[in-house]
């Protein structure tokens, strides 16, 4: 058990190329932290950097008060669970549990009844004398765990552990995960491209973007309350709505129409016209007709054409077509899009789409006109040259978190 | 629920339909090629043992069924002693190139698969031209070479141009295999604890075992069946191999052709070979790797 710290952590490859740049982050005794981005954002090669897979290029890695840059990953104490679970195939799956154990030289009745335990834990026990090749893929991904947790490691690093199972297992075992950590209080570092397990896993979830550290925050702050427009698109599902706007004297011309600011937006902001890009949480949209009057007034409402509806029982998702406009940042969107690998399939016409997320009591139509109401107390806005948000709330955080600044870009 | 029952069954059955039709004509073919194939190999080998088992006066009657049989020309060849020593020396110096060519093996082919140094293309293309090298173009001036420095009719004599060839057959082999093993082992030991060569030891290497043994096997038959250097390289009991011994038997008398001799030696030189194969066959079965990692 004990605190990772890393301050000014880079990677540079040998051909130039910088997967992780000058990174800060102090990940405190016990907690569950999520590293979390787009594939190739030097998440894995992070992981892979504390738990000494890699070396480090510069900056500082610092266990339990320790500097262990040049330390080989033996002598730091971590345990790692693989992608693809990294199972000893020729050794039986009692023998892949005792293996750090055997290698530590610890007493063999010790080393048995500390197989036994995570065995049970795990509920392995009756596969113990079975090869990893007879497991199913939860089976093997347990044993991975049991490998894992039988040693009393510094810290748990997870690389992308669900990856490889089916969508059922995968929530079962993410709870499983959850549980364990919570049992073992022991620090964890887990790598994900899923901004689901981020937001259900992790006490702080820490998103990277091109090796860069966006935003280290708890999974709310992040949601409500994102840094700039990679954090907001990346985190939620169905994502944010980005839309190109100009504001202009406490209003906001959208695609769709103009609707007013509120005082607080308008206060910060001031009165000067400006090109915005403006994110709307799915959420945020609501059937005009299903809207309370005295919720109303915290938004204003617009006709929409419906594109296409799907009803899911607890909830109704709405599609609207919307012109693109061609004002500044759509260009920025668009490469967002594909970084986010969101980019919509019509990407060349002259509409982009929005998701609203309606009550399942709504009667909007396919193909009809609908009155949609916005809560606008909940617009998110981006300055579309650098992509940070404009109404950006910096928090002080319990936790010894490092001020979430991105460098430039 | 008919719809169902009909929409389940139909599709199995249009699936499997094309399979046994390829099947049925594929079948008759191997088993007549096989057969072929085997008596083909097989014969030779069984008229060898025939002769062996013949005694003097019927060795030429032509029957592939010995009339009654014989030993004596079993032992004929231990008793003498023209054969006894020359199977020790092929045994022992056979073992010898095989333990140590396949240790070297091991670990150049682990260097080649794992890191990337310069000049390993170069190292492995070396090795390639070596295994294709004609022994009998070398043998003239190694026969001169070992006779100065003191290396003619020696053990080590022989060991050395056999691994010298047999090396890089393994390494090759070898590398391959090391190259299959995910490099994730290898990461998750170090994580647990291990150092670089307990990670080699308990983990890659009993994983490439059945590389390993695939080119111990393949060393052994090198140095027990190799014939150019035996019979060049030596000149007495004191080193000669069996398969050069062979040539210096004589028969029962001056006048009379060793030839049920020679058969019983072939056969029992054959032994070894086969003990070999019969032992390792199953450690040769790769997939031993299966369930590491999702494939």
């Amino acid at each position: 058990m004990s605190e990772i710290t890393l301050k000014g952590v880079s990677k540079r490859f040998a051909d130039g190329t910088i997967a992780v740049d000058n990174v800060d982050l102090d990940i405190a005794d016990g907690e569950f932290v999520i590293l979390v981005g787009p594939s190739g954002c030097g998440k894995s090669t992070l992981l892979r950097m504390i738990v000494g897979l890699e070396d480090i290029s510069s900056g500082d890695l610092t266990i339990g008060g320790e500097r262990v840059n040049e330390a080989g990953p033996k002598d730091r104490n971590l345990a790692m669970v693989f992608q693809n679970y990294a199972l000893y195939p020729h050794l039986s799956v009692r023998e892949n549990i005792a293996f750090p154990l055997r290698l530590a030289k610890m007493d063999k009745d010790k080393a048995d009844q500390l197989v036994a335990d995570a065995a049970k834990t795990l509920e392995l026990t009756e596969f113990l004398d079975r090869k990893p090749a007879a497991l199913s893929g939860g089976q093997r991904q347990r044993v991975a765990m049991g490998r894992a947790i039988v040693r009393e490691p510094n810290a748990f690093l997870f690389d992308e552990p669900l990856s490889n199972l089916d969508a059922k297992l995968r929530v079962q075992m993410r709870t499983e995960i959850s549980r364990l950590q919570k049992r073992f209080g022991t620090t964890t570092v887990y790598v994900t491209h899923d901004q689901t397990e981020a937001m259900t896993l992790g006490d702080r979830v820490a998103v990277l973007r091109k090796g860069i550290m966006q935003q280290v925050a708890s999974p709310r702050e992040l949601y409500n309350n994102p840094i700039n427009l990679f954090v907001a698109g990346f985190i939620g599902s169905p994502s944010m709505n980005f839309l190109p706007a100009i504001l202009k004297g406490g209003k906001l011309t959208l695609p769709f129409g103009e609707i007013p600011l509120p005082e607080e937006f308008v206060s910060r902001l001031g009165h000067d016209e400006k090109p915005v890009i403006v994110g709307i949480r799915p959420e945020d949209f609501e059937d005009a007709e299903l809207v309370e009057d005295r919720d109303k007034v915290r938004g204003s409402s617009f006709p929409a054409r419906i594109d296409v509806i799907e009803w899911m029982g607890s909830e109704l998702f709405a599609y609207l077509p919307v012109p693109k406009g061609d004002g500044q940042g759509q260009a920025g969107l668009q490469e967002l899009a594909r970084e986010l690998e969101q980019e919509d399939l019509h990407s060349d016409s002259d509409e982009s789409q929005i998701v609203a997320r309606l009550d399942p009591a709504s009667r909007v139509r396919e193909g009809e006109e609908a009155q949609l109401w916005v809560d606008t107390s909940r617009l998110h806005l981006f300055d579309p040259e650098t992509g940070d948000s404009l109404n950006y709330q910096a928090q002080d955080e319990p936790n010894p978190t490092p001020a979430p600044g991105q460098s430039s870009n | 629920m008919a719809t169902i029952t009909a929409g389940s069954t139909a599709r199995p059955a249009a699936r499997r339909a094309p399979i046994p039709k390829d099947r049925k004509k594929i079948q008759p073919m191997w088993v007549v090629g096989s057969i072929i194939i085997v008596l083909y190999a097989i014969i030779p080998i069984l008229w060898i043992l025939s002769l062996s088992f013949k005694s003097q006066t019927t060795i030429t009657d032509g029957a592939i069924i010995p009339k009654h049989f014989s030993w004596v020309n079993y032992s004929t060849i231990f008793k003498t002693g023209v054969f006894v020593r020359p199977l020790i020396n092929s045994i022992g110096i056979a073992i010898i190139s095989t333990v140590i060519a396949v240790l070297l093996a091991t670990l150049a082919a682990y260097a080649i698969a794992r890191l990337n140094f310069p000049g390993k293309k170069l190292v492995l293309s070396a090795a390639l031209g070596i295994a294709m090298f004609p022994p009998i173009s070398i043998v003239g001036p190694l026969f001169n070479m070992w006779r100065s420095l003191g290396l003619y009719d020696t053990w080590p004599g022989l060991i050395i141009p056999y691994m010298t060839f047999s090396l890089p057959m393994a390494i090759w082999i070898l590398s391959a295999f090391f190259r299959q093993i995910p490099w994730e082992l290898e990461q998750a030991a170090a994580v647990d604890g291990a150092t670089a060569f307990q990670a080699f030891r308990k983990v890659i290497v009993p994983l490439a075992a059945p590389g390993v043994f695939t080119s111990a096997i393949l060393v052994f038959f090198f140095a027990w069946n190799d014939f150019v250097f035996a019979i060049t390289l030596t000149s007495t009991d004191r080193s000669r191999p069996v398969t050069a011994a062979l040539n210096f038997f004589t028969g029962s008398s001056q006048f009379s052709q060793p030839t049920g001799a020679i058969a019983a030696a072939a056969i029992v030189v054959t032994i070894p070979i086969i003990i070999m194969v019969l032992i390792f066959q199953r450690r040769i079965v790769a997939g031993l790797t299966s369930g590491a990692v999702k494939g």
